[in-house]
């Protein structure tokens, strides 16, 4: 496969991925805004949104303060924002339009028919009233495209590259998510907290699709420390950080074995933190220091995707 | 004159109260349809063209940048007797050309006897020096060519002009059937309609059949084009899947030790056949353009080195230069031994004083187009041209008469076209694509463009023509 080629695949699951991630953001500041609160350190959810989609500098180079008109205009359908769900569409669209041969029919289309209903959107469809029907149709659409390619392409090198990208962009955003709030997720927390935390702890699960998940696996009402080892630790919750990198290792096992055996500094890096979530204990994080500990994921993960570029990309 | 005209052209379905045998199902299916039908499937064919993708960039203008290109739903019927007379004249045409090609950059016999000025082939900016004395892949320089055809009677075709270089269409040629065969399977089944889907491995075989003799195992074939924004990279895209072979930009190739290698997820792999969609100037910043960033750098020393084939050869548009066009007839009698089955249509080259002078009087009549322009840009329709237009043009003549030539406006034949007004007849051309390897191989068929607008004989895509489904039958006639 030509590098060109696959380094679109993976930019094209990337953006897909951050579209949808962006959505749920979104999704869970619209649900906390309608809780009257005020959070200790006098910020809202509207920030945390931008915060954990990683725009903060760009968002107040333009913007004094995070206001729920100026917040979901800069996510949604902000050009400028080369992370809204807009540009994102639209970047996927392009890369995918130039890789057209290395998609299925299905997953083009999944692609192209977004970016055409996307030109029907007006005004009135990011108004707060219908804001929610939007942020639906992002998922669903994202959703679309993932069970197009999982169920329409070769199992081999494009798909392997749509799934890394897309896993890579995963790991950074659920860390992100759990940064924003890490606070409230220290064990010592839970004595200060009061039933405002509630929502807190919700709203981080909510924003992961994951608050079914968590008592299905614990069966206990929600404690934070359990909350931050279910979305890093625990491989079966599917956007937890320990999920990711076990199939980002696997799919990049796969690309080894089909290119002939060849490891390279990627494969090392992938393995490095796979082992240490495979492994680790929550306590340990903790111990560590929350906080540091996801700041250094995301380091990593960051020079994981340069690594895997250097190998294969370019 | 275009009510005049519309009287005296051949229509392919027939006069009014008659048909021609090929057009009796579409017309019995015509008359039939329940009222609203043809806009139901009108629009089935316009959602399933948008949903897929298939797209034009148009380089002028604003508005949506990737345009439909129109596609009319009823078809264009030749039957099979017309199809076997088209065929052979057109083999015998693109058996010519290339030789001509061959001769320019060889032994320059045409120009030695006298058959064509030497200035016209050896000043001509279609004229590649670096291929003189080189030798191609089983001699063939056009592998991929398609064919202007126009019809203006029951028997009366007329090669309107030839395209060497990189013509475009045949994806349409290929979808439109697609979409047919998804709107009136009933249909497309009845009339048993002679296949064009095995274009695409038609196309890698002559590709492969001339792959360098340095190459060892299977052929490499890649596709090379300018990119996303090129008008035609749909089509691109679509052949390059179609026959499962890398589509490559300039950038992804590199050469070293005088070998063509597409960079891969693996690693550097060797490439032993480029099909080109790319200009001439644009393949090698080493030889050509210095800047273009389109091409590959080095790649014409791996051409000359005999490391790979380039298809088609650079300089193969000496052929398809509009005032070279003049002296195809002249080229089958030379290389060939044979009369043309097709006919030129009659052509003014405004470069000699005698025929300036004609048609500058008879402009208001003419056709007249700019030997080097293509796509139906700076062209002049005379009988549709304003008083100030034709003035403005006779001083661009003047000028630079060289860079023009003049043909009478055909009658072009009509077809039943569907328009806002219903059906209609509208002007239509054929473009088929020919193949040239170690064997010539034609898709039975070819692009019919149709010009949309009432009395209009630009059928140019960019300048607003659709397209139909070109069917050739089977077995009758």
């Amino acid at each position: 496969m030509l590098s060109r080629t696959a380094e679109n695949i993976y930019w094209l699951a990337r953006y897909v991925e951050r579209a949808e991630n962006i959505a749920r953001l979104l999704d869970v500041a619209l649900r906390m805004s309608a809780v009257p609160q005020e959070s200790s350190d006098g910020t809202n959810e509207w920030h945390s949104a931008i915060v954990a989609s990683g725009c903060e500098d760009h968002f107040y180079e333009a913007h004094e303060r995070a206001g729920a008109q100026e917040v979901i205009h800069y996510l949604t359908r902000d050009r400028e924002n080369p992370s809204s769900i807009i540009s994102c569409f639209a970047a996927a669209r392009s890369n995918a339009r130039t890789v057209r041969t290395a998609l299925s029919t299905s997953a083009w289309e999944a692609i192209n028919s977004t970016w055409l209903e996307m030109a029907e959107l007006d005004d009135k469809d990011f108004s707060p009233e219908h804001l929610r029907k939007f942020l639906d149709w992002v998922k669903e659409r994202s959703l679309l495209f993932g069970g197009a390619v999982a169920s329409t392409m070769m199992h081999r090198d494009g798909y392997w590259f749509n799934r890394i990208g897309a896993l890579i962009e995963r790991a950074d955003s659920t860390a992100r998510i759990l940064d924003v709030k890490y606070h409230v997720l220290l064990p010592e927390y839970e004595t200060i907290g009061g039933t405002i935390d509630f929502y807190q702890w919700a709203t981080i699960l909510r924003s992961v699709s994951a608050l079914r998940a968590y008592h299905w696996v614990y069966r206990d009402r929600v404690k934070p420390w359990l909350v931050a080892e279910l979305l890093i630790l625990k491989p079966e919750m599917p956007r937890s950080l320990a999920y990711c990198y076990h199939e980002l290792t696997q799919n990049l096992d796969h690309l080894a074995n089909a290119y002939g055996g060849a490891r390279g500094e990627c494969h090392r890096q992938a393995g490095k933190t796979d082992a240490f979530l495979r492994y680790g204990k929550i306590d340990h994080i903790f111990e560590q220091g929350l906080h540091e500990f996801l700041t250094g994921f995301i380091e990593d993960t960051d020079a994981l995707g340069l690594e895997i570029t250097n190998q294969y990309l370019t | 004159m275009p009510s005049e005209m519309k009287t005296a052209c051949f229509d392919e379905m027939g006069p009014a109260n008659e048909c021609r045998e090929q057009y009796r199902l579409i017309r019995d299916w015509l008359e039939n349809a329940p009222e609203g039908t043809l806009e139901i499937k009108h629009r089935e064919a316009e959602f399933i063209f948008r949903r897929t993708g298939i797209t034009f960039a148009v380089y002028t203008s604003g508005g949506d940048p990737e345009r439909l290109i129109p596609f009319d739903i009823i078809p264009r019927i030749l039957d099979n007797s017309e199809w076997d007379y088209l065929s052979s004249g057109l083999t015998q045409r693109v058996r010519a050309l290339n030789a001509f090609i061959g001769d320019v950059y060889g032994k320059q016999e045409f120009i030695r006897a006298g058959k064509i000025p030497a200035e016209l082939v050896l000043l001509n900016p279609g004229f590649v020096s670096e291929m003189v004395g080189l030798p191609v892949a089983a001699g063939a320089y056009m592998h991929i060519s398609g064919i202007d055809i126009v019809r203006v009677g029951p028997k009366e075709f007329y090669v309107l002009e030839d395209n060497c270089r990189t013509p475009s269409g045949v994806s349409y040629m290929l979808e439109n059937r697609e979409v047919m065969t998804r709107l009136f399977p009933d249909l497309v089944n009845k009339a048993r309609i002679k296949p064009v889907s095995h274009y695409p491995e038609d196309l890698l075989e002559t590709l492969r059949s001339v792959a360098p003799l340095n190459c060892r195992g299977a052929p490499e074939v890649v596709l090379l084009t300018p990119g996303i924004f090129n008008s035609a990279y749909y089509e691109h895209s679509f052949l390059a899947d179609e026959m499962g072979i890398e589509l490559v930009e300039g950038a992804d190739l590199v050469v070293q030790d005088l070998m063509v290698y597409m960079r891969t997820t693996r690693g550097l792999k060797r490439v032993d056949v480029i099909y080109r969609r790319i200009d001439d100037p644009y393949l090698d910043p080493l030889v050509f353009l210095p800047d273009s960033s389109l091409g590959v750098p080095g790649l014409m020393a791996a051409y000359h080195a005999g490391n790979v084939t380039i298809a088609n050869a650079p300089g193969a548009g000496i052929a398809d230069d509009k005032a070279v066009y003049t002296y195809v007839p002249e080229m089958i009698r030379f290389f060939l031994g044979e009369e043309p089955i097709l006919h030129n249509v009659p052509t003014w080259k405004c470069g000699t004083p005698s025929d300036l002078s004609y048609v500058l009087e008879h402009l208001h009549e003419l056709v007249v187009k700019d030997v080097h322009g293509s796509g139906g840009y700076g062209m002049l329709v005379g009988p549709h041209a304003s008083k100030a237009e034709l003035a403005e043009f006779a001083v661009k003549l003047r000028a630079s008469p060289q860079t023009y030539i003049a043909q009478p406006t055909l009658a072009l034949s009509t077809c039943p076209t569907f328009v806002d007004s219903g059906v209609a007849p509208r002007h239509v051309d054929l473009r088929p694509f020919i193949l040239m390897g170690r064997e010539i191989r034609l898709a039975p068929g070819g692009l019919t463009r149709v010009a949309m607008r009432e009395g209009s004989l630009v059928v140019n895509s960019s300048q607003g023509g659709g397209t139909k489904d070109t069917w050739i039958l089977e077995g009758t006639g």
